[in-house]
Order: C-alpha cells, then sequence, then structure tokens
C-alpha cells in the first residue's frame, strides 16, 4: 500500500474578498506524478503556495509524510524535501551555470556537506553530471542571468534535482517552452521520477503534456476541487469539460 | 592560485614586513593602513558578498577594544578602581604580565565580538535592506553612547591603556606588526572561505534570497556564521588599536560612526564591493586620497571625503574592480561569450 | 536612578506635567521632521539619512540670520525657501540618478550626503554648541514648579500652523495631488501625464523645507551642533517605522510618543540615555514587526 507524501485537507485560503481555495482536498501518493488542472485563475497556484509555506493557510492542514506544515516556513519545509518550481522561473542571475548547480546541494540535516565543503569535489561531480543530465553541460561556464528562457527553465529543474526532495512540486514546467523541446522535457521529467524515485506533483494547462505524464489528475475550478481520477476518465468527464470551455 | 596571484602576494609580503623598515616615518600610517583593509574586506563578507548592507560594524571594534582594555587590566589590577583614579593610578606591568595581558585581551576580544554579533543578529537579521542598515547604525551609535554612561570602563573620560615596555619605534613597529598579521589573517580566511560553498551560499542570498530559502538554505545560519568572522576580526583589530593609540574614549575613538564606521563601507564601495581584492584596492586608495587631502587640504579633508563617497555612489557604483572586472572579463576568468565557447575557463573569479 | 523615580511619583508629581510639556514641545519638531521623511520615503522610495543634517542646516540658517538680525519668525519662511532650493539641488544632483537603483544606494548617497553637511557645518561653525536666545519671557507655573517658556509655545504654534498649511496643501492643490497620485502609483501617474520627476523633484524640496522649519525651531527651542544630525535622523526613522508611510496622524502621535519617552528617559535615567531611547524604541518596533510578519510567513522588506 502506497502511502500519500503530501495531504491536504479541507484548505481554505482567502486574500480579502477573493477566495482562492475553498475546502480543498487532495493526496499527492508517494512515488507517482500527480497533476494538477484548472482554467485560469481557479486557485492552482495558490494551493502550491500554501503548501510550500508562502502564505497561511485560513483553515484545514496539510502534512508532509504525515507531520503538520501550514504553520512552517518556507525554508524548513524546503528543508524536510519539499522543492518547488516557479511559473516565472527564478534562478541566481548573477551567478555562472555551476554555481548555481552547487549551491542547490541538499542543506538538510542528514547532508553530506559542511557549510565549508570544498567546491570541486563530489560537489562538482554531481553539478556537471545534472547539467549534462538537462543538456545544458555546453552552457555551464556561462551567467545563468544569460541564458534564454527555456534554457533557465531546465536549469532550474536540475537545480532542484541537485537537492534530492523527496517531492518536486512544479508549477507549469512547460510553460514558454519551445514546443520541439516540451518532449525532452516531459522525458527528463518521468526519468526524474523513475530513476531518482523523486515525486511529482505538477500544475500544467497543456493537456497533451498532463494527460501524457500524470497518474492521477486534480481538476480544480473557481477555487473548489471539481474532479479528480485518471487521466482517461477526466477527459471524459463532463464536468471537467464544462470548467474549461463553460468560463464561469 | 595563478603565478599572478603567487607575484602579487610576494610582493605584498615584501612590503608588508620590511615596510617600516624602508620607512620608519609612515609606520604608522602604515599600521593604520592595515586596519582599513582588514575594515574594508570584513565589511564586503556581509555588504558585498551577501547584500547586507551593514552599517554598524563599527560596534565589534569598539567592543573588542574596550573588552580587551578590561581584561589586560583586570588580570593585575582593580578595574573599577583604575578607571576612577582618571589616570592617577600608573600600572607597573612587567614585560611578560604586559604581553600575557595584550594577547590574552586580543583573544576575548575577539571572542567576545562574535558572542555579541550573535546576540544582535537575533535583532537584526530578520529585516532586510534599509531596515538592516539603519538597524545597526542605530545599535552602533546607542552602543557609543551607553558605553559613555558605564562607570566601571570610564564613562565618557575613557580608559589610559597600560604602557609598552620599550621605546617608540619599538612600538611602533610592533603595532604594525600585529595590525599587518591581523590583516593578512582576515584575507587569508576570506580567501578561503569565498572559494568553498559558503562563499557560494552568501552569493546566492544577495542574488535572490527568497529563492535561497525556497532550496532550503538556512539563510540565518549563513548570516550568523558571516557576522560571526566579521565581528572576530573586527574585535582583534579595535584591541589592538585601543593599545596603539593607548587611550580609549566611547565615541571618538570606540564607536566613531561617522568616520571608521562609514569608512569601511565607502573602501569597499571605491574598490568594488563583492569581489576579493576590492576592497583591500579601495581601502589603499581611500587611505593615500586621505593622507593627501589631510596635508593638502587641512580642514577640508573631511569635505573631500564626503564628496568622494558621494560621488562614488552616484556615479560609480560598481567600484574599480567591479569596472575592471566588466572590461576584462577574461584576465578574470569569467565566461561571457555564448557562441564561440564551447568548454569555458576556469568558472569562478579570482578578484 | 531611583531617586529620580521617586520624584516623579511621590516627592513632586508636578514634576510630570513640566516633562510632559517639554515632550510635546520636542515631539512637536521631531514629528515635523518625521512627515517629511515619510512623505519622501513614500512618493520616492528614498530613505533620507540625512534628514536630521536637513533639520541642522535648517537651524543653522536660523542662527546665521539671527546674527544678521533677523529675528526667527521672520527668518522662518526665509529659510524654508533656501532650505527648498537647497533641497532641490540636492535632487537633481544626486537624489534623481539614485532613485532607480537599489534600496542600499540611495540610503548611502544620503548618508554620504549626512557625512558632507557636518563637516561644512563644523567647518563654518564650530562644534561648539548653539543656540539661538530669543528674550522672550518664561512663564512659570504653579508656584515656580513649572517653566514654560514663551518661545516654546510659539515654536509649538508655528509647527501646528506649518503642518495644517502643508496638509491642505496636499489635499487641495494640483501639486498635491499629483504627489499622492505618483506615491500610490508611479506608472500611473506618468500615464495620466503627471510629469513624475518635477513631483519628485517638488517634493524633496518640499522635504527639504520642513526640515529647515524644524531647524527654525529646534534653533529657537534646543541646541545646534554640526554633528547632532544622525540623532534626529534616527528619531526620524523610529517614528516613521513605528507609525507606518501613509499615516499622519499615526506619525503625529508617535512623534509626541517618542518626545516624551525621551524627556522621561533623560529624567529617570540621564541625558546620555536619550539618544539610547530612541534606538532602543526603533530596535523594538523593528522586533515587533518581524514577530508580526513572522506568523504571516514573511519578512520585513
Amino acid at each position: 500500500m502506497v502511502e500519500n507524501i503530501i495531504e491536504v485537507n479541507h484548505v481554505s485560503k482567502s486574500f480579502g474578498g477573493v477566495h482562492a481555495n475553498i475546502d480543498i482536498s487532495m493526496a499527492v501518493k508517494k512515488g507517482s506524478i500527480t497533476g494538477i488542472i484548472g482554467p485560469n485563475g481557479c486557485g492552482k497556484s495558490t494551493l502550491f503556495n500554501s503548501i510550500v509555506g508562502y502564505h497561511p493557510i485560513d483553515t484545514g492542514s496539510i502534512t508532509f509524510e504525515g507531520r503538520e506544515i501550514s504553520k512552517l516556513l518556507v525554508g524548513p519545509i524546503a528543508r524536510l524535501g519539499l522543492l518547488r518550481t516557479f511559473q516565472q522561473t527564478r534562478i541566481y542571475s548573477k551567478m555562472n551555470c555551476v554555481d548555481n548547480m552547487q549551491i542547490s546541494v541538499s542543506h538538510r540535516s542528514d547532508a553530506r556537506h559542511g557549510f565549508f565543503a570544498s567546491r570541486k569535489g563530489e560537489i562538482l561531480d554531481r553539478a556537471n553530471h545534472l547539467l549534462e543530465f538537462v543538456g545544458l553541460y555546453s552552457k555551464r561556464n556561462l551567467i545563468s542571468g544569460d541564458l534564454s528562457f527555456g534554457q533557465q527553465k531546465l536549469l532550474e529543474f536540475a537545480m532542484a534535482l541537485m537537492n534530492e526532495p523527496k517531492v518536486l512540486l512544479l508549477d507549469e514546467p512547460t510553460a514558454g517552452i519551445n514546443p520541439t523541446l516540451i518532449n525532452g522535457l516531459i522525458d527528463r521529467l518521468q526519468r526524474a521520477n523513475q530513476e531518482l524515485g523523486i515525486t511529482l506533483c505538477v500544475i500544467e494547462h497543456n493537456m497533451r503534456v498532463i494527460m501524457n505524464l500524470a497518474e492521477h489528475i486534480y481538476c480544480l475550478s473557481n477555487g473548489r476541487m471539481l474532479a479528480d481520477g485518471k487521466p482517461q476518465d477526466l477527459q471524459n468527464d463532463q464536468r471537467v469539460i464544462d470548467a474549461y470551455l463553460g468560463g464561469h | 592560485m595563478t603565478g599572478r596571484s603567487y607575484l602579487l602576494y610576494a610582493v605584498i609580503l615584501v612590503l608588508g614586513v620590511f615596510g617600516p623598515i624602508m620607512f620608519p616615518n609612515y609606520t604608522q600610517q602604515m599600521a593604520l593602513l592595515w586596519v582599513m583593509v582588514l575594515m574594508a574586506s570584513t565589511w564586503d563578507l556581509l555588504g558585498g558578498q551577501m547584500g547586507y548592507n551593514s552599517l554598524g560594524n563599527i560596534t565589534f571594534f569598539g567592543c573588542g577594544m574596550y573588552i580587551s582594555a578590561v581584561v589586560q587590566i583586570s588580570m593585575f589590577y582593580n578595574v573599577a578602581d583604575y578607571t576612577s583614579a582618571f589616570g592617577a593610578i600608573k600600572p607597573e606591568f612587567t614585560d611578560e604580565q604586559y604581553f600575557t595581558g595584550l594577547f590574552l585581551g586580543i583573544l576575548a576580544a575577539g571572542i567576545g565580538s562574535v558572542f555579541i554579533s550573535y546576540l544582535f543578529g537575533l535583532i537584526v537579521f530578520g529585516l532586510r535592506g534599509p531596515y538592516f542598515a539603519i538597524g545597526t547604525l542605530g545599535i552602533a551609535i546607542a552602543a557609543g553612547q551607553l558605553t559613555g554612561t558605564i562607570d566601571y570602563i570610564g564613562g565618557g573620560s575613557g580608559i589610559s591603556m597600560p604602557f609598552f615596555p620599550g621605546d617608540i619605534e619599538v612600538r611602533a613597529g610592533f603595532f604594525y606588526l600585529l595590525c599587518f598579521i591581523l590583516a593578512a589573517l582576515t584575507h587569508i580566511v576570506l580567501r578561503w572561505i569565498y572559494s568553498t560553498q559558503f562563499g557560494l551560499a552568501i552569493n546566492a542570498i544577495r542574488d535572490d534570497e527568497d529563492k535561497a530559502e525556497a532550496m532550503g538554505i538556512p539563510t540565518l545560519k549563513y548570516k550568523q556564521i558571516g557576522w560571526a568572522i566579521t565581528a572576530f576580526f573586527m574585535g582583534c583589530i579595535g584591541a589592538v588599536f585601543g593599545n596603539m593609540v593607548g587611550f580609549i574614549e566611547p565615541v571618538e575613538v570606540a564607536f566613531p560612526v561617522p568616520t571608521f564606521g562609514i569608512f569601511m563601507v565607502a573602501m569597499a564601495l571605491l574598490g568594488g564591493k563583492g569581489t576579493l581584492w576590492g576592497p583591500v584596492l579601495g581601502a589603499v586608495l581611500f587611505h593615500i586620497i586621505k593622507e593627501a587631502t589631510w596635508t593638502y587640504l587641512l580642514g577640508w579633508q573631511w569635505v573631500a571625503l564626503g564628496l568622494i563617497l558621494i560621488i562614488n555612489i552616484v556615479y560609480f557604483q560598481e567600484g574599480i574592480m567591479g569596472w575592471l572586472q566588466r572590461k576584462y572579463p577574461e584576465f578574470f576568468g569569467i565566461t561571457v561569450d555564448v557562441s564561440t565557447r564551447e568548454d569555458g575557463k576556469e568558472a569562478k573569479a579570482d578578484g | 536612578m531611583l531617586f529620580n523615580l521617586q520624584i516623579l511619583f511621590d516627592l513632586a508629581p508636578i514634576t510630570n506635567v513640566q516633562l510632559i510639556l517639554d515632550g510635546i514641545f520636542i515631539g512637536a519638531v521631531i514629528s515635523l521632521s518625521a512627515y517629511g521623511l515619510a512623505l519622501v520615503w513614500g512618493v520616492m522610495n528614498v530613505k533620507n539619512l540625512a534628514q536630521g543634517d536637513f533639520v541642522i542646516l535648517g537651524g543653522y540658517m536660523a542662527f546665521a540670520l539671527f546674527n544678521a538680525g533677523v529675528h526667527p519668525v521672520l527668518a522662518l519662511p526665509i529659510v524654508m525657501v533656501l532650505m527648498a532650493m537647497f533641497g532641490w539641488m540636492v535632487y537633481i544632483l544626486i537624489i534623481r540618478r539614485v532613485i532607480q537603483q537599489d534600496m542600499f544606494t540611495s540610503l548611502l548617497a544620503t548618508f554620504g550626503l549626512s557625512l558632507l553637511l557636518q563637516q561644512v557645518l563644523n567647518l563654518i561653525f564650530g562644534p561648539e554648541v548653539q543656540t539661538i536666545d530669543s528674550k522672550l519671557p518664561n512663564y512659570q507655573l504653579f508656584d515656580n514648579a513649572i517653566t514654560l517658556p514663551m518661545v516654546k509655545i510659539l515654536s509649538l504654534v508655528m509647527v501646528a500652523v506649518l503642518a495644517v498649511a502643508v496638509v491642505i496643501f496636499m489635499k487641495k492643490s494640483r501639486m498635491g495631488q499629483a504627489i499622492r497620485a505618483t506615491a500610490q502609483d508611479e506608472r500611473a501617474a506618468r500615464v495620466l501625464g503627471i510629469n513624475t520627476d518635477n513631483v519628485y523633484a517638488f517634493t524633496f524640496s518640499l522635504n527639504a523645507a520642513i526640515c529647515g522649519a524644524a531647524g527654525v525651531m529646534v534653533s529657537i527651542i534646543w541646541v545646534l551642533q554640526p554633528f547632532y544630525g544622525i540623532t534626529y535622523s534616527l528619531r526620524s526613522f523610529a517614528i516613521v517605522t513605528a507609525a507606518g508611510l501613509g499615516n499622519l496622524p499615526g506619525v503625529i502621535t508617535t512623534g509626541f510618543g517618542l518626545g516624551l519617552l525621551e524627556q522621561y528617559t533623560g529624567f529617570v535615567l540621564g541625558a546620555e540615555y536619550q539618544v539610547a531611547s530612541a534606538v532602543v524604541m526603533l530596535l523594538l518596533v523593528l522586533i515587533y514587526r518581524q514577530i508580526q510578519l513572522s506568523r504571516k510567513r514573511q519578512v520585513v522588506q
């Protein structure tokens, strides 16, 4: 029986008069790839932000590996092994790619490296290896701010892998990426999940991508959980179709 | 280290060690130069490398000064009696007593300042940007004011430091050497930590602290360690400076916020903040300018220095090293060009 | 210290009234300075660390005018105009260039300006403490237990008049409205045709004028010294941090509060602790803010 690595129970969050999340409950199974879809403004990013600690939630509970995290700050949550990537892609734009990778190493209490670890040894090797994995090895010495948007997205993804997280929340990973490169990204996501054992939870707008990638999908609409299930089921669910096309 | 670096260090070592022999009339000025190098370099650790611009690092300078004074005197005399006598008690130290007191004092100054940095860090490290700067500035000013109220350490009248056993030239040379050694030690330590993961971490905090937190970097710990290192060396040099000057006093000598307190920032900016050599270069230049204006513009030297600071900040933000690194990146091992390189040169800048 | 507390509560409680009055008088002046700081901060996001030095500069201008035979009340408008011109010059030469850059730059630039002013004033007027003796009578109340100098009442009245004038200006005049619009949303203001550069220049000059006025008060009810500027800057920052930027009544109340705090600290603990008490207030406010924000999972920016 695979347990849930993240459990969201009856979480609500409002910003002033705007009810971004209303009574949301969902679960992410350990080792799986879970998708979150829904029309614009339905509360997907708010949910992510609540999970990773960007703002407090009004009601409900969020647990990670069984422990309550809804009152923790971003840093401690990240150190538990729960990372997220940003929709607008955030990297250390003034440092080069290798340095971006090296500093993304895990800082959890069981980390192998101390504060003053050398930058030439094992950390460097892993950094180069992961840069190779995402196809950025040839650009590794360039200042990351000079890369194209798509390349920065790949770098951010590689940095997340460097951190050896248990769960990775990805906020629209294919947005803004050249369609020809999307397959490569999906492939790498799947490999990260299968080879490195990282649980993925992905917000996506690209239906083709998410239907092929995820094992279980949640659909939000107007701040509420609309439906969830396997990709084929949701594709045929009238409510989901209405939510995207109906626009209310 | 490249051959260029070895040469540079060799030159500095020679100048540093033989300076007072070559230019005996300038020994005190050169000692002061090393003090400034240390101040600018340690400021840059938090300010340039981590992006936390403290205006109150001088607090550790003064604390170290007073801690050392208390340690040195209390080993053989009652401190309260000594300070209230306002110099009427002339302490008789044997040579051995003087030097043990001095070195223990310096050590205590460094360690005590680390502890103080931890305490203040608890207050100010939750703040960002201008609030952090103003908070630290307030602490430095308050430190000077409050020290003047504590009679145990002499209050507003200050403390006379124990006399150095030996004639004037030996004294000058001795303290010069102490300043040089401390400055060199600081540089070596900073150079080393910048080359480790620590250096990357503090740059990451500067670049995007929220991203760093989101990646699990324990930013508070890095800030604390960084400030502790700063405090240690500032405390030590404060102790040495107090002994060198011979008489310490709260606002003018120990916590001189509008002078040394801001000089360290000006020097780092002039030379180029966020680089290893920038603060050093800035300190040297600033010191030379300061000495020159003292001699030729007496009365207006502070005005000149203030103007330099403003012009630097407003018109020349990146400083000399920053400008050089932008103009000649390959010289410093920075890779810029996208298309032509398949395999870049050494990734991190040496300067 | 205990003895002083005894005086307050037991022996001569009338002293409280004296302290409160003095607190109000000086509180009014520092509120003025704090308001100016909040204005510049809110509109241009510039943290003017030279604020206190502007105040002292204004005070010295009044001092110089007084020595040339001009009565302080007459000097007030003159100083305000001179300071406005000075502020405009500073804006053109320094502030305009640092506005777009990161926050520390503006702070440091104004700090450099602060040093410059301190040193220039020191060169011109010397390090001795100066004041203007307005030769106005002192009222003695309650059997000589309370001294109410006429000049302090005069200062309070002038501050009140000035404050009302500024508030009316900000509400009713076109420039005042333009300033408020720019403070709310700079880009929108520009889209609507407001010349934000002019607004900034005007705001900074206005702030300088306000500081000048505060300085005139300081010169007649307190003392001037070239290096006192930074303490006024700290006070202003403490008030603005505690009260928040858009909150004029808050700034005024906090200003009075700080004035009272300083008077009481000075009386109970000693004059040397006055400045420290402003710093302590600042730090306490900052700590309180941190705790508040951390409950919202945020930091003090």
